[in-house]
């Protein structure tokens, strides 16, 4: 288990400064460069797949198939004038797409990739995850609070309420996993599932527990059926109503790294990760799918998460807020809490598939 | 359940206590009533004929005669029936009474008269002005109304 | 005089002395479901809707007053631009009012064809608010899949009329053309497409648990309520009273043909959405019944440039459009222009059953309702 954030920390606990403050810079740029480039796919991703759900080509001008248009759609967003409304809180305003920004941005930073390619192997990972996700909301409150729109304190009472209500049941569909493995640090748990994945390995328990982490992720990251703080035929555009040019686009972009944060972390808990898909007995087959590199693996896993998150989006209508609450406390978690339990039995007793 | 105009006449005769008085050039049916009837009138039609529906309201302006004339389409759905109720009031000081009591769509209805002909209706809850702002001076639809915007047509 | 802001200025202390306090705001002129520039203040307390106070005028012409400035042919201009989803009815509405006027009998060829486009112009409006009602739900799906099949309709109507909006197609005395060669061909092939799509529509949106936890039960008015506040069409018929013109005063050729006037039982939100598909099933019927035998004849009556002249006296006629009764009062003094014109708009009269069905319940209850009345603003306004 020699990978690049255990370098790092050897370098911290040598005090070689100069090279530490070098890879500690190489990995923020390399976070930052990854997280444009994940916003940029997936919003080409998204109006493309949207574009095919509904009969129709999306965008096709520039580039080929139209691929530079976020490109575009970026650089416009990028000159575009900032508007800051006369009677909003200044400060406040100007916070609030920072913060959500960085919470996507410290997410990023403990994803592993691949056993190598971790910039930083917590052995807290999961925690630390659930913890910035909680963080998250703050930027949508405070956005919502300092624009002074009566839609936009709405879009952001929802979101703070929708998203604390959903981290219990998501924090619970996670606990299950770690009770599973036995361990917080991520690349453990990818590791714990060599025998077969969770979704699989835990008989029911490890699917009910994917399924509810599907649902509340899908709360999580504000999108339909649960996007309450956008709404934007209720709330013209929820919590970011007064928002333009650059400070809407950090939301924008917050908006699908989240998405593809809680891709991925639904493909290190239940689809193993960087882990090759190997079947059983079929040593050809499983050498055949070792030659795949981790990486790749790990974003086909959470590019067919994203997919699924996007395909519901484009086929749900919106819930309305007292069913959304009501959905998580009297059914979501009342069923995380069970699975919990189930969970912790069947890790007592060892009864996994391929133990 | 559809009856012809003769039958409906004279069940419309037995509900009034009065002879009516019937209109003349006009396509539907039509009652003319003096304003002190007018609200008895469309009560009566209202409970005794059931008529339940306030289809339509609107007002007329006469300069010549100095009268607006108000008009009631009432839509009765138990006996398929359709009746205009008209009523002539004094143009200068046009405070006829508000039917809003007796079918709530009247509110607006009548709203919408004061807004475009000035009628001012008595006992109505929410008198405002509908579609114009409401410092706007004039109502529109009177003949003699003038403002900036209309254009002089030479025909 | 009493104004706007008299009534959102009042303010209700509370009784229990809790420091919560409700709170105006505004939805509209430009709000995404407002589908428009209505404009309605809102009184809430939290997420929940105590009252509504719907402001017009956003889109205020003075149809009425123009309509005195122009001859009764160029009367049909001005209703396209009233309920433009029901232009085609809103043209028939108005032209038959002058041909009764003027004692005009119209042939079984411009009744039958006449009827067949209102019917197709229900299919088309109602496809445009199957669509927009998805939207407003937050499904942007059905809103594409809406406008993709409403095109199909669209290029009929262009084929035969040059125009896809406001076509201006019936005149008083008949047809501004004659339908186009292709027009019977179109219409089958249309509707060959059009029944699995429809069953598709039902598929997509109707069997979905969210669409009918957000419909069922919300937004509920009786019968009695609703008529009362002056709700037609598909509004008033979902709470289950079969007021319906095409059926109980039958015009056109609707008197020839066999269909069924779908009710609700409820009043919900629920039955005004089924009410509207089952609607879209009876138009197919309709149409399928007329298409094959159109009688032979010609497209117009009357002269084109003749003077129309009504003799003196107040003319009123009505006609059942996508959204409810629209009517025609008119009053002649023998001119060729006319002395009063009055057009009784669906929309307007259908907006105010809101104030008894959204108060209680939350804003998302409020934007299902207002798609479920599905309201065109220009046509309220006038």
């Amino acid at each position: 288990m020699k990978s690049l954030s255990f370098y790092i920390h050897n370098l911290y606990q040598n005090q070689q400064w100069l090279d530490f403050i070098l890879y500690l810079g190489l990995g923020l740029i390399l976070t930052l460069s990854l997280m444009s480039v994940v916003a940029l796919v997936l919003v080409y991703a998204e109006r493309k797949i949207a574009a095919h759900f509904q009969c129709r080509l999306g965008p096709m001008r520039v580039g080929w198939h139209g691929t530079l248009q976020t490109v575009a759609d970026a650089l416009k967003l990028l000159l575009k004038e900032d508007l800051i409304p006369k009677a909003a809180d200044r400060f406040l305003f100007a916070l609030a797409p920072f913060l959500t920004v960085m919470a996507a941005l410290l997410s990023l930073s403990v994803l592993p990739f691949s056993l190598s390619a971790t910039l930083s192997n917590m052995n807290i990972g999961l925690l630390f995850l659930s913890a910035i996700s909680g963080y998250g909301v703050l930027g949508i409150l405070i956005g919502g609070w300092a624009s002074n729109n009566k839609w936009s304190l709405l879009g952001a009472m929802r979101a703070g309420a929708q998203l604390i209500s959903y981290e219990l049941s998501m924090t619970l569909s996670l606990l299950s996993i770690v009770v599973l493995s036995g361990s917080l640090n991520l690349n453990e748990i990818i590791a714990s599932q060599a025998q077969g994945w969770w979704i699989w390995r835990a008989h029911l328990v490890g699917f009910i527990s994917f399924v509810i982490y599907i649902i509340s992720s899908t709360a999580e990251t504000n999108r339909t059926p649960f996007d309450m703080a956008e709404g934007e035929s209720e709330l013209t555009a929820g919590f970011h109503t007064e928002y333009s040019g650059m400070r809407f686009a950090f939301f924008f972009l917050s908006e699908y790294v989240n998405l593809f944060i809680v891709s991925a972390i639904g493909s290190i808990l239940f689809l193993g990760g960087w882990m090759p898909l190997h079947i059983g007995e079929w040593e050809s087959f499983n050498a055949l799918m070792d030659f795949v590199p981790g990486p790749i693996w790990f974003l086909l896993k959470t590019g067919a998460l994203i997919f699924l998150s996007m395909w519901f989006r484009w086929t749900f209508p919106r819930l309305r807020v007292d069913q959304l609450m009501r959905f998580e406390w009297k059914f979501l978690l009342p069923l995380g809490l069970i699975n919990l339990f189930l969970s912790s039995i069947i890790a007592l007793g060892g009864f996994y598939f391929f133990p | 359940m559809s009856q012809t105009i003769e039958s409906f006449k004279l069940l419309l005769e037995n509900a009034f206590s009065e002879p009516l008085t019937y209109l003349e050039a006009s396509q539907l049916l039509t009652i003319k009533v003096q304003e002190n009837q007018l609200f008895a009138t469309l009560k009566t039609l209202k409970e005794t004929l059931k008529f339940d529906a306030l289809i339509d309201h609107a007002g007329v302006d006469w300069p010549n005669e100095n009268k607006i004339e108000l008009i009631y389409i009432l839509f009765s759905t138990h006996h398929n029936q359709q009746i205009m109720v008209s009523a002539d009031i004094d143009r200068n000081q046009p405070t006829p009474p508000s039917v809003s009591s007796l079918w709530a769509i009247a509110e607006w209805q009548e709203r919408e008269v004061f807004d475009l002909l000035g009628v001012t209706y008595k006992n109505h809850p929410d008198l405002r002005r509908l579609f114009l702002e409401d410092n706007w001076v004039g109502s529109p639809l009177r003949k003699d109304y003038k403002d900036d915007f209309i254009l002089e047509r030479p025909w | 005089m009493v104004t706007l802001n008299d009534r959102i200025s009042c303010h209700t202390p509370n009784q229990d002395g809790t420091t919560t306090q409700e709170y105006f705001i505004n939805m509209g002129p430009q709000h995404p479901s407002t589908h428009g520039v209505l404009r309605l203040i809102l009184k809430m307390d939290g997420e929940t809707v105590n009252d509504i106070i719907p402001v017009l005028g956003y889109i205020h012409r003075g149809i009425e007053k123009k309509a005195e400035a122009v001859g009764y042919r160029q009367q049909v201009h001005l209703t396209d631009r009233l309920d433009y989803l029901c232009a085609l009815m809103n043209n028939w509405a108005v032209s038959a009012a002058i041909e009764k006027a003027l004692n005009l009998e119209v042939n079984d060829r411009i009744q039958t064809v006449r009827t067949i486009i209102a019917e197709l112009q229900r299919i088309q409006s109602h496809q445009l608010w199957w669509g927009v009602f998805g939207m407003d739900l937050g499904a942007f799906t059905p809103f594409l899949y809406g406008f993709r099949d409403r095109e199909k309709i669209t290029e009929i109507f262009e084929k035969t009329m040059g125009a896809r909006l406001t076509m201006n197609y019936f005149q008083p005395g008949g047809m501004m053309y004659d339908i186009h060669p292709d027009f019977v061909k179109d219409i089958k092939e249309f509707i060959k497409y059009f029944r699995p799509i429809l069953k598709e529509y039902e598929d997509l949106f109707s069997g979905n648990i969210i669409v009918q936890e957000r419909l069922k039960n919300v937004g509920i008015i009786d019968a009695q309520t609703a008529l009362a506040y002056g709700a037609t069409g598909p509004v008033l018929r979902a709470s289950g009273m079969p007021l319906d013109l095409r059926k109980m005063q039958p015009y056109g050729a609707y008197s020839k043909v066999n269909f069924t006037v779908p009710v609700g039982t409820v009043g919900d939100s629920w039955d005004r959405y089924q009410v509207r598909i089952q609607e879209m099933y009876q138009s197919l019927l309709i149409i399928e019944q007329l298409i094959d035998n159109i009688p032979d004849g010609p497209h117009m009556t009357m002269k084109y440039a003749a003077k129309i002249k009504p003799p003196a006296g107040r003319y009123y006629t009505q006609m059942e459009t996508a959204r409810g009764i629209f009517g025609t009062f008119f009053v002649s003094d023998g001119n060729d222009r006319p002395y009063r014109m009055h057009f009784r708009t669906p929309n307007f009269n259908n907006l105010w059953s809101i104030l008894k069905m959204a108060p209680g319940g939350r804003v998302a209850d409020l934007v299902a309702i207002l798609s479920s009345i599905d309201l065109v603003v220009p046509d309220m306004d006038r």
